[in-house]
C-alpha cells in the first residue's frame, strides 16, 4: 500500500514538473490565436474564434521570411565549416600525438569556457572587413562552436581503428584520400551530432548580430523577433501578434529538436560526461 | 610509416585560424586595450596604465555592484539548477511511467534561444496583462500579483527563476547519463550490507558522480559569469540599474563608445573565469573516485 502511494506520488510529481515546463508554451499558442482585445487578458482561456490570420499579419510585418533565410544561411555555413575543420583537426590530433598537436588541442578547447571580449572583437572584425557582413557572422558562429565540436570529435575518432589507415596507405592513399574516402564516411554519427548542436547554437544566438550586424536586412530571426516585440509593445500592446511571432520563431528549433533529439542528447552527454 | 606525412599538420589550419582570429585574439588584444583610453570620439589611442581598472574598482562607480550582481546570479542559478536537475534526474531514472516523455519535455526549454525564453516570460510576467498575474486574479489570489520584472525587490529573483526554468533540464540529462553509468552491483552489494536509501545516495551515488558534477559545475559557473541574453532581454539591467551584470554593462559601454572601459571589464571577466576554472579543476580532480 505504501509502495503504491509512493509510486503515485512520484508520477504526480513528474507530471507537475512537466506541466510547469509546458504551460508557457501553451499560453503562447493559445494567445497567438486570440484577437487583440482578448489577449489583453493573457490567460489559458480559449479564444472565441480562432484568429489564424494573426500568423499572416506577423509574417508580413515581422520580416519573418527574410530573417528565416538569414538564420538558415548563417547556421548552414557555420555547420559546414565546423564539421569539416573540426573533423580534420581531430583526425590529426588523435592519430599523431606530438607536443605541438596537443598544444593546439588544449589551446582550442580552452575556448569552451573562454569569455569573448566583444569590444576588441569589433576591432578585429573591422580590420578583417568582416563587420556587418553575412560571411562575418557565419565565421563568428563557426569560431564559437569549434572548441566544443573539436572536443567531441576527438573523443570519437579514438574509436576508429588505426589499421584502416595503414591498409589505406598501403593501397596508395595520400592524406586527403585517406581522410575523405576512408575516415570521414565513418564519422557520420558524430558529424550529425556536432552539426545539430552547432546549428542550434548558431540559430539561437542573439549577441553576435546585436554587436556586429547594423543592417536590419541581414538580421537573423532572434534579432527580428526581439525588435518586433519592442515595436508591438510601443504601438498598442498587440500580445496576440507577439505570441504568434514567438511561436513562429520557435517552430524551426522545435522541429530540429524533435528530429534530432537522439543526436542532441548523445552530443551534450559526450561533451560533459566522458570529459 | 611517416606520421607527419600521413597526418599533416595543415589539417589543423582551418579550425585553428578561425578560432584564433575570432575568439582568442580579441581576448588577448583586449587585455592591451584595457590599459588605453580607446573610445569612439578620438581616433588616437593612448596608453593610460591602470586608469580603467581604478575606475572600475572605485567606490564612486557602480561597477563593483555589477560584478557583485554577476557573482550572485552565478551562485544562485548554479545551486538551483544543480539541485533541481539532480532531483529530477533521480526521479526520472526509474519507476515513473512515460519516462521518455517527461525527459523530453523537461529538456525542451534548453533548445530554445534565450531571446525566445526571455520574450515568453516578459509576456507571462507583465504586471497588468501577463499570464501569471491574470491567473492569480482569476483564482482569487490577485493580491499575490507583483510587478515581477519592474520591481527592484523581484526583478533579480525573476531573472534567476527564468534562467533556472530554462537550464535545469540540461543538467537533468547530464545527471541521468551519469547515473546510468554507475554499475548496479554497487547498489545491490550495499543493500545486502543493509544500507538505506540516503546512505546509498551519499556513499555511492554522489562520490561516483563526481566527474559529472565537476563538469556541470564548471559549465554552470562559466555560463553564469558570462550571462548576457537572459538579463538583457528580460530587464535590460533595469529597473534603474538593479539587475545589471558585467556583460550587459560591457554592451552599454560599447554603445556609448567608451570601448576601453568595456574592454577592461571583459578582461576582469577573463581573469575571473580562468582563475575559477583553474581552482575548480585542481580541487575537483583530487576528489575523483576510481571504479
Amino acid at each position: 500500500m505504501a509502495r503504491l502511494l509512493r509510486r503515485l506520488l512520484k508520477n504526480a510529481f513528474a507530471w507537475l514538473i512537466s506541466i510547469i515546463v509546458l504551460i508557457p508554451f501553451a499560453v503562447m499558442l493559445v494567445n497567438s490565436l486570440k484577437t487583440k482585445e482578448e489577449s489583453y487578458s493573457m490567460t489559458l482561456k480559449l479564444p472565441a474564434v480562432m484568429q489564424l490570420q494573426n500568423y499572416l499579419t506577423v509574417i508580413e510585418q515581422g520580416n519573418i521570411i527574410a530573417s528565416f533565410f538569414n538564420s538558415f544561411m548563417y547556421a548552414t555555413i557555420c555547420v559546414v565549416l565546423v564539421v569539416l575543420t573540426c573533423s580534420m583537426a581531430a583526425f590529426v590530433i588523435s592519430r599523431n600525438e606530438t607536443g605541438f598537436n596537443k598544444f593546439v588541442y588544449l589551446l582550442i578547447i580552452t575556448g569552451i569556457v573562454l569569455p569573448v571580449n566583444y569590444v576588441a572583437l569589433m576591432k578585429v572584425m573591422q580590420v578583417t572587413l568582416l563587420n556587418d557582413t553575412r560571411l562575418g557572422i557565419s565565421l563568428l558562429y563557426a569560431a564559437m562552436n569549434i572548441p566544443i565540436s573539436l572536443f567531441i570529435s576527438t573523443g570519437f575518432i579514438h574509436s576508429i581503428p588505426r589499421e584502416l589507415d595503414e591498409a589505406a596507405i598501403i593501397d596508395g592513399c595520400g592524406p586527403w584520400n585517406l581522410f575523405f574516402r576512408v575516415i570521414f564516411p565513418l564519422l557520420k554519427p558524430i558529424a550529425v551530432t556536432v552539426g545539430v548542436l552547432a546549428f542550434m547554437a548558431a540559430w539561437n544566438d542573439f549577441m553576435m548580430p546585436l554587436y556586429y550586424l547594423n543592417t536590419s536586412e541581414k538580421w537573423p530571426m532572434s534579432l527580428s523577433v526581439y525588435s518586433f516585440f519592442g515595436a508591438s509593445m510601443q504601438a498598442q500592446r498587440q500580445w496576440n501578434l507577439v505570441c504568434a511571432d514567438i511561436v513562429l520563431t520557435s517552430v524551426p528549433v522545435i522541429v530540429v529538436y524533435l528530429l534530432g533529439q537522439r543526436y542532441i542528447v548523445s552530443g551534450i552527454t559526450a561533451g560533459a560526461v566522458k570529459g | 610509416m611517416n606520421k607527419r606525412k600521413i597526418y599533416p599538420s595543415y589539417f589543423l589550419i582551418g579550425a585553428l585560424v578561425v578560432y584564433f582570429v575570432l575568439l582568442l585574439l580579441p581576448s588577448l588584444v583586449g587585455i592591451y586595450y584595457s590599459f588605453t583610453d580607446w573610445n569612439s570620439f578620438d581616433p588616437a589611442i593612448h596608453f593610460v596604465g591602470l586608469d580603467n581598472f581604478k575606475k572600475v574598482f572605485s567606490q564612486d562607480e557602480l561597477y563593483g555592484f555589477y560584478i557583485f550582481n554577476t557573482i550572485k546570479f552565478t551562485v544562485f542559478t548554479t545551486v538551483l539548477k544543480m539541485v533541481i536537475g539532480f532531483g529530477v534526474a533521480l526521479l526520472l531514472i526509474r519507476s515513473v511511467k512515460w519516462v521518455n516523455f517527461h525527459r523530453m519535455v523537461m529538456f525542451s526549454p534548453q533548445v530554445l534561444s534565450f531571446v525566445i525564453v526571455g520574450l515568453i516570460f516578459r509576456s507571462l510576467l507583465n504586471p497588468t496583462e501577463g499570464f501569471l498575474n491574470e491567473t492569480l486574479k482569476m483564482v482569487g489570489m490577485g493580491a499575490l500579483g507583483q510587478n515581477w520584472l519592474g520591481d527592484i525587490k523581484w526583478a533579480f529573483n525573476s531573472i534567476v527563476a527564468v534562467d533556472t526554468w530554462k537550464g535545469a533540464g540540461y543538467l537533468m540529462v547530464l545527471f541521468i547519463a551519469g547515473l546510468k553509468s554507475i554499475p548496479d552491483m554497487y547498489y545491490e552489494a550495499a543493500q545486502i550490507d543493509g544500507a538505506g536509501y540516503w546512505r546509498r545516495l551519499f556513499k555511492i551515488t554522489l562520490p561516483l558522480l563526481m566527474p559529472v558534477i565537476s563538469i556541470t559545475l564548471i559549465l554552470n559557473i562559466t555560463y553564469g559569469l558570462r550571462v548576457f541574453d537572459s538579463v538583457y532581454v528580460l530587464t535590460n539591467g533595469g529597473p534603474g540599474f538593479a539587475t545589471g551584470v558585467i556583460n550587459t554593462i560591457v554592451f552599454k559601454e560599447f554603445s556609448n563608445g567608451t570601448y576601453a572601459v568595456g574592454s577592461a571589464l571583459s578582461t576582469i571577466l577573463l581573469v575571473f573565469v580562468c582563475g575559477i576554472c583553474y581552482f575548480l579543476m585542481k580541487a575537483l580532480t583530487q576528489k575523483e573516485v576510481e571504479y
